[in-house]
């Protein structure tokens, strides 16, 4: 097929974005109360409440911040407003943004209390807005978007038919010089030979068998039991997946038959360059599609067996699922239907190409059925305890 | 009509994509692969469930995506259910 090309938004920094979001972030947990009141007073604003920013340190703060800093960087975002309890960190995230180009602005709490933050955020977020609601979409290629991908709820459907089919786009897009990011690291275990197969010189092997381990070591350290209903979880095994061996095989499908990964990438650290990128994440679906959006991705590409409704504020998440019990009883959730697979009546060739011209039609504006149900799931990975 | 797929010729299971009823006749095809056995269901298989297409014992290595998913903790007949009343991890 012919790939498309898009309509987005080109960043100052010459990025490419699919919305046009403006985001008030909360720097702590405690300023979550302005930035809503602030999304509630300035119409077309979002704001990200979530459960962390104090007292974290070390390795796990400074995934914090390359969280938030990320998050204000994405190109789905055009402008943001940061709010803090103290100046400190609030500028440190607002210069962290500001690198991109775009308008950002900061406001602490402490010395003014709510009410003053909130009106005088307020104000510098309605000239956002309305500085945002004039920009215009232009044309750009389809390699410009940057994709992640990550399956969730997975079942014997997923491995058959929706991960081959992001598997097929992850070939196509790669070919044409476009930049994507798998993970996942938990949801590898039993093909971590296969996904070694497919790295792209000795140096990035090495590199993931150590994320790997780390991740291995971990888990040895915390395990109670044997797991046996977090991996696969009690929905894969409702859908038919016995063990976690068989659920990765699936999942590993995602990474198409010709890519090769060029690298692997800390938590929400953005690629280093164009080509396919192993990125060091959780297997919840909304802790890794929160990292994916904070290292610049712009659309998410989601296969499901069993039906998670997963969506995130500003990185549009696509679904597709194969399992025909899913498609017909939550319809809504489905922007792809690729049952047709298990039928015989679709190769993963052509359902790889109605993916692009969903991919596209996203990009152009089209909402995802996540987007369209109000689903935001801005979920903050957490390495360690606070101190 | 088919009503089971495997992924790869040596494959030793099959995946029901559609709801398989105990003692019918059963149709299957390898997506990878030439393969297209036929074998009757032991047993009622939901759709997305795995179909044994050989007799395993205690200890055997279940073969899907043409890879090692799991030893067998409990005997399996030709036509019965996989699932993890008889399968388990060699992981954890």
């Amino acid at each position: 097929m012919k790939i498309p090309t898009i309509k987005g938004y080109r960043r100052e920094n010459g990025r490419v974005g699919v919305r046009n979001h403006v985001v008030i972030l909360p720097v702590d947990d405690i300023s979550n109360a302005a930035c809503e009141a602030v999304a509630n007073n300035i119409k077309g604003t979002l704001a990200l409440p979530h459960a962390y920013g104090r007292l974290q340190f070390g390795e796990d703060l400074e995934l914090f911040f390359r969280t938030m800093i990320g998050t204000g960087a994405n190109p789905n975002v055009a402008a943001c407003v940061v709010i803090g309890i103290e100046p400190g960190w609030t500028q440190r995230i607002v210069d962290g943004i500001a690198k991109t180009g775009k308008p950002v602005a900061g406001f602490s709490i402490e010395r003014f209390g709510d009410i003053q933050t909130i009106a005088n955020a307020s104000r510098k977020a309605k000239e956002f807005v309305q500085w945002a609601s004039e920009l215009e979409r232009e044309q750009c290629k389809f390699n410009e978007l940057y994709i992640s991908v990550k399956c969730g709820e997975s079942d014997t459907t997923t491995g058959l038919s929706s991960c081959p089919t992001v598997g097929n786009v992850i070939d196509k897009s790669v070919a044409i010089g476009g930049t994507a990011s798998f993970g996942e690291t938990s949801e590898l275990t039993g093909g971590e030979h296969i996904v070694e197969a497919k790295a792209a010189n000795a140096k990035v092997v090495e590199q993931f068998r150590a994320i790997f381990k780390d991740y291995t070591d971990m888990i040895m350290k915390e395990k109670t039991d044997d797991l046996s209903e977090s991996q696969p979880t009690k929905g894969n095994i409702r859908g038919g997946l016995t063990t976690i061996e068989e659920k990765a095989m699936g999942n590993i499908e995602k990474l198409g038959r010709k890519t090769k990964f060029v690298g692997c990438l800390k938590p929400a650290e953005a690629p280093k360059g164009k080509g396919l990128w192993f990125m060091d994440t959780s297997s919840a679906a909304a802790e890794a599609v929160t990292l994916w959006a904070a290292s610049g991705a712009v659309v998410h590409l989601f296969p499901t067996g069993q039906g998670n409704i997963i969506g995130n504020p500003i990185e549009p998440v696509i679904k597709l699922s194969g399992n025909p019990l899913t498609c017909s009883t939550m319809s809504e959730h489905i922007d792809l239907d690729v049952s047709a697979i298990l039928r015989g009546e679709m190769t993963v060739d052509e359902a790889g190409d109605k993916l692009i011209e969903i991919i596209a039609r996203t990009a152009n504006g089209r909402l995802t059925a996540a987007e369209a149900l109000g689903h935001r799931e801005f979920v903050m990975t957490k390495l360690y305890r606070s101190a | 009509m088919i009503e089971f797929l495997m992924h790869e010729d040596h494959d030793n299971v099959g995946v029901a994509v559609v709801d398989i009823k105990r003692g019918s006749p059963v149709n299957g095809r390898s997506l990878h692969g030439k393969n297209k056995p036929k074998l009757k269901a032991l047993m009622e298989i939901p759709l997305g469930h795995k179909i044994a297409l050989q007799d395993f014992k205690p200890g055997d290595t279940i073969i899907k995506y043409g890879q090692d998913i799991g030893k067998v903790v409990a005997a399996i007949k030709k036509g019965d259910h996989v699932h993890v009343h008889n399968v388990k991890t060699k992981r954890w």
